[in-house]
């Protein structure tokens, strides 16, 4: 099989009528990290939805190919089992479902998706106690509701846990920086790295470049008005740093 | 043979019977239609003694000037009280000779539930060979319970062999004139359980009408009567995750806890009567009346979880009477397509230092209305007494409606009253987040609603919460838009 983990063509979708990706192209190959910057409104997050499978979206023009499969029409779940994970921007709550639970239950459909028994419990705790010290998830958290009363910094790592858990070829970390302190930064980003491998790749959608201080991208991409403008390398996000967004977007222009 | 009304009216003028028809109606129904003869005739049919009969009679009349209450938030076409046949002998329920005969869809969902083959035959009416293992497992059920002088039987059995007991509980907690359908249950009810727990016995197994030997089915209006002694314990279950179909479409049931001092009644409730159709056409109207009494330090605890019936109207109640003593409800209550349910609980406060908990949890998808009614009264006297009340809705569609209407009542200035209510919408976001992670939307629905159940499924005996589960599961399929 090739190296490429993921191939976006030509990908226009909407949402009650307005237009937010317009023709995006993106290649990713296995073992690379790519980082999405751009400004507000610029279609970041709907990237990462669109990928994820949720269907308040419509795909009018191109499509998603993952593995070499054609993945555009497929349901969130069978994507997930397929390999494409998607840390959230806002993690959800689920009052009453314990995340333990909740992990084994995401484990065991994706087990029976493959035809695969489920997971014995005794593996399956022996794993928790291994990934949650990668991330250093809290214990006591693991058995509480998901996400239910964490705080932000709680919920990006427990994203980060659910991540380790479930081992994907893709994994999409949308502004997993946002409302985190420095340290809590640190420990996320070090769960990812530790996570990256050769047959995997990252997309890290960030609005600024402090993340990509910890986690490393092999290439930087610009979003705006639902395409990407501008790829460099991981200088690119230092000079957005400096400079803004607006002499990018002039140049779109022209 | 059969009686037309005509036939009956001709009978009734001609006067040729003493307490109504007794032994020469071979029929085991008996006419459509009440009146104080249908009255008599459902008492003498049961042989029953005259104080009961003057029981039934008074209910009937008091009945007579009631009117069917309208407060509730339901509306369904009143039954037809003239078209109803009152009484039918236990019936024998047709035998099947095999699982094949019975409606592969009725099946279907029995092996969902998780119901074994054994179980789904005697559920279903099929043949059981005798040295069937549950026959065997109830018969030394029976005489364990025998050998602690506990009492489990069908109330008409009672009214033969401890008419003293009846005469000196029944209509105690629920007196004939407290509602509507209180009132004609009194007058009518044709059968139920009777349950008595002596003083400092502690029931050593659940119990369960599905361990009752002999039972006739559930009659449409059926009547329990709990009674625990001193110092006693029991916990009762009630009902069957299976579906039932039942012919019937007015169901009116009265059940009656008494707690007398330090005793403790957990009476736990499965009901999945037939809610109609995905159109709401029939279904079954389940209008209960349910309430138990508290002595000093004692305690009933109700739990339920209600999925069936296309008009549900039921308010498990307890009256904390005693000092110290403590009331608890915990109800999920799932309505779908069309299904109406106003349910939730009343805690009456008489005693010092009562203690009540109210835990609420209405799931309504569909077209379906889902509403908690609840008083909390705090009487004069009920120094020091605690309520705290939870009344949570999760709405699983954009077409359904979920209600809350507490009402509370306190004139004890030393009470400590708490109500906390919450709404919300089963999110798609929520959805997309477990599809995200691999779980299908389905089993994502079921895990939501479970969780968001919990509190009030932990309060259920072990086994019969893991059918609970299930049941929230398939009364909840393809339900979110």
């Amino acid at each position: 099989m090739s190296d490429t983990l993921i191939e976006i063509k030509d990908l226009k979708c909407r949402i009650d009528n307005q237009n937010i990706l317009q023709g995006l192209n993106l290649k990713i190959n296995k073992g690379e990290v790519h980082a999405i910057m751009g400004p507000n409104g610029s279609g970041k997050s709907t990237l990462s939805s669109v990928l994820a499978g949720n269907d308040n979206y419509e795909i009018t023009k191109g499509s998603i190919i993952f593995l070499g499969e054609d993945i555009t029409e497929m349901s969130p779940e069978e994507r997930s089992w397929k390999g494409m994970f998607l840390a959230f921007q806002y993690p959800v709550e689920i009052p009453g479902v314990s995340n333990i639970n909740f992990l084994r239950t995401a484990l065991n459909e994706r087990n029976k998706y493959f035809g695969i028994d489920s997971i014995p419990a005794k593996d399956f705790l022996k794993m928790v106690a291994e990934k949650s010290m990668l991330v250093g998830l809290d214990n006591k958290l693991k058995n509480r509701s998901v996400n239910e009363g964490f705080s932000g910094g709680e919920k990006k790592r427990n994203e980060i846990f659910q991540m380790a858990m479930l081992n994907p070829k893709l994994a999409i970390l949308d502004e997993t920086d946002s409302g985190l302190d420095i340290d809590a930064l640190k420990i996320v980003a070090n769960g990812v790295n530790k996570l990256k491998s050769s047959e995997n790749a990252t997309v890290v959608i960030t609005h600024y470049q402090r993340l990509l201080d910890y986690i490393i991208p092999d290439f930087v991409h610009v979003l705006h008005e639902g395409k990407i403008i501008k790829t460099g390398d991981k200088s690119l996000a230092f000079e957005l740093e400096k400079k803004g967004y607006d002499w990018l977007k002039t140049d779109a222009v022209i | 043979m059969s009686y037309t009304e005509k036939e009956l009216k001709k009978e009734l003028d001609n006067k040729s019977y003493e307490f109504g028809f007794v032994t020469d109606i071979e029929s085991d129904k008996a006419p459509t239609g009440l009146n104080e003869d249908i009255v008599k005739l459902i008492s003498s049919k049961k042989k029953e003694p005259q104080w009961l009969l003057n029981y039934r009679l008074k209910a009937f009349q008091i009945w007579k000037t009631m009117k069917e209450p309208e407060w509730a938030h339901v509306k369904y076409t009143k039954p037809d009280f003239q078209n109803i046949s009152y009484y039918s002998a236990p019936k024998k329920k047709k035998e099947l000779q095999s699982l094949d005969e019975v409606d592969p869809e009725l099946l279907k969902t029995m092996e969902k539930l998780g119901i074994s083959i054994e179980e789904q035959k005697k559920l279903s009416g099929v043949a059981v060979d005798f040295v069937m293992d549950s026959v065997s497992v109830a018969t030394s059920f029976k005489d364990k319970l025998g050998e602690l002088g506990i009492v489990f039987c069908s109330f008409s059995e009672a009214v033969q062999n401890y008419p003293e007991l009846i005469k000196k509980y029944m209509g105690t907690v629920v007196p004939y004139t407290d509602n509507y359908y209180a009132a004609l249950n009194s007058a009518v009810f044709s059968d139920g359980s009777f349950c008595y727990i002596p003083k400092g016995v502690r029931c050593p197994m659940e119990l369960s009408t599905y361990f009752r030997i002999n039972e006739s089915g559930t009659g449409q209006f059926e009547r329990t009567l709990l009674i625990a002694d001193e110092s006693s314990y029991v916990s009762y279950l009630e009902g069957c995750t299976a579906p039932s179909r039942d012919e019937n479409q007015l169901h009116a049931a009265v059940v009656e806890l008494i707690a007398l001092d330090k005793a403790e009644i957990k009476y736990s409730t499965v009901q999945n009567w037939y809610p109609g159709d995905k159109n709401g056409k029939g279904g079954v109207y389940n209008f209960v009346t349910k309430r138990g009494i508290c002595g000093y330090r004692s305690k009933i605890s109700w739990t339920q979880v209600e999925t069936g019936s296309a008009v549900t109207w039921k308010y498990p109640s307890c009256i904390l009477k005693g000092d110290y003593s403590i009331g608890e409800f915990y109800s999920v209550a799932v309505t779908n397509n069309f299904q109406q349910a106003d349910t939730g609980t009343k805690m009456i406060h008489i005693g010092k230092n009562t203690k009540s908990t109210i835990i609420s949890k209405g799931i309504s998808a569909g077209k379906s209305q889902n509403s908690y009614r609840g008083l909390v009264k705090i009487g004069k006297g009920a120094k020091n007494s605690r309520n705290f009340s939870q009344c949570d809705s999760l709405l699983m569609t954009d077409q359904c409606g979920a209600h809350t209407y507490p009402y509370i009542e306190c004139e004890n200035p030393t009470a400590t009253v708490e109500h906390e209510a919450t709404t919300s919408k089963i999110g798609e976001e929520q959805l997309f987040y477990c599809m995200q992670r691999g779980i299908s939307e389905e089993k994502a629905i079921s895990l939501i609603v479970n969780g968001y159940a919990k509190e009030v499924l932990n309060k259920l005996p072990m086994e019969f919460a893991v059918e609970a589960q299930k049941l929230l599961e398939i009364s909840l399929e393809g339900s979110v838009g």
